[in-house]
């Protein structure tokens, strides 16, 4: 290369020299070229002559290209078929270059991806993707757990309103606050020879809840209901009893919610509520009902005293 | 003309037929065809140098093809293939610039 460029050079400066007079310049190149007379008489005009003095190398092409064409010819003509079978060997070399370099440049233009990558840049690549992965598993993971707490977050407000609610309906079902319904008991206490002593009715009471009533109401004959809670009080009164500071007469229904079997067996054993009013002259009727709808509500005191823990 | 008539015939073939290239040449291929640049490049210079030789250039088309694909072959089984086909590359770019700086003298004498 460095050879080349300074062949460029020194060619150039041929060309370019012609600024300097024109018979020094012809001069030294009448040695040179050992070229006759035509050199002079081009030596005449010098601005002319700058540029034929070129045309030497000029002629230099146009000769190799008569050479080459002339050899050609001669050769072809000399001997045919050795110079075919190479000049075929040629032909086919070459076509297979043009096909495979349009093949190879079709794979590359095709797909600028991994096809054509090496084994040591592929496990590069597939490093660098599975530590990409890792990274992006773990940010799915960061984001999967904070969506799951936010949901969860919010499920559980929706899941605790829900529990509070059914809670607060549990618990006024229980404090007697809220009017219930359900599977349960119809008892009724009729007095046949003498009114129902409200130690009895205390006591089937008593016994309902010790068989898992969960809500009652006792009615009495005139149709008022009084709800059953844990302060409800039975006292005896003048031909009746008072439930709550509400007086009744008989015939007393209470109404209860619960496992119809087990609280009627509970009211039925031996010595139990049925026998006992029995024996007082009361005549006592347990209708199992699926569905018994206790009404009537306590009402609402407001506490003074006492406050919730938390 | 016949070996410009062949390379356009090829090209055309390649256009044609749109193969693909195996698996197992692609890592030569490119090689091979830069080899052969060299060699059509140089053949070339010798033709406009009117020193071309149809034996020469056939077996320096098919060892400079060869030579260059056992080189990169070698590479790959030392471990540094991208390295020495780069460096084949560069040998050839080299060398294909020489050839081309000599055709461009001899044709435009620039």
């Amino acid at each position: 290369m460095a050879g080349s460029a300074g062949e460029d050079g020194a060619r150039r400066v041929v060309p370019d020299a012609p600024a300097g007079p024109g018979e020094r310049r012809s001069e030294r190149r009448a040695p040179t070229d050992s070229v006759g007379a035509v050199r002079d008489t081009s030596g005449v005009v010098d601005p002319e002559e700058g540029e034929p003095t070129v045309p030497l190398p000029t002629d230099e092409p146009t000769v190799p290209i008569d050479r080459q064409t002339g050899s050609e010819s001669g050769t072809s003509r000399g001997s045919r078929p050795r110079l075919t079978a190479t000049n075929v060997v040629i032909a086919v070399l070459l076509a297979v270059l043009g096909f495979t370099l349009v093949v190879q440049l079709r794979t590359n233009s095709g797909d600028a991806s991994l096809e054509s990558a090496r084994q040591e840049d592929l496990v590069r690549i597939l490093s660098d993707l599975d530590a990409q992965e890792e990274r992006i598993r773990q940010e799915i993971a960061g984001l999967e757990e904070s969506r799951r707490q936010l949901s969860s977050g919010a499920q559980g407000r929706q899941a605790a309103l829900e529990e509070a609610r059914r809670r607060a309906d549990e618990l006024g079902i229980l404090a007697g606050s809220l009017p219930a319904r359900g599977p349960g008991l119809l008892v009724t206490f009729t007095p046949v020879s003498k009114p129902i002593p409200a130690a009895r009715v205390l006591d089937a009471v008593q016994e309902l809840r010790g068989a898992g009533a969960e809500a009652m109401q006792i009615t009495g004959g005139d149709g008022a209901a009084v709800r059953v809670v844990a302060s409800t009080y039975f006292l005896d009164s003048d031909g009746g009893i008072s439930v709550g500071g509400r007086r009744l007469t008989g015939p007393y229904t209470i109404v209860v919610i619960g496992d119809p079997k087990t609280m009627r067996t509970a009211l039925n054993i031996p010595g139990g509520v049925v026998a006992s009013v029995s024996g007082d002259g009361g005549n006592v009727t347990i209708q199992e009902r699926d569905v018994v709808e206790v009404t009537a509500v306590s009402p609402r005191r407001d506490l003074q005293y006492a406050r919730p823990v938390s | 003309m016949i070996a410009v008539l062949a390379l356009f015939a090829g090209v055309l073939l390649g256009v044609w037929l749109d193969p693909t290239v195996p698996s197992a040449l692609q890592p030569y291929l490119p090689i091979a065809v830069v080899a052969a640049l060299d060699a059509v490049f140089g053949g070339v210079r010798a033709k406009l140098d009117g020193i071309f030789d149809d034996k020469q250039f056939v077996v320096s088309f098919i060892s400079n093809v060869l030579v260059a694909g056992i080189i990169v072959y070698l590479g790959d089984q030392l471990g540094v293939g991208g390295q020495l086909s780069t460096g084949v590359v560069v040998v050839l770019g080299v060398r294909i610039f020489g050839n081309v700086a000599a055709i461009r003298r001899r044709l435009f004498r620039a």
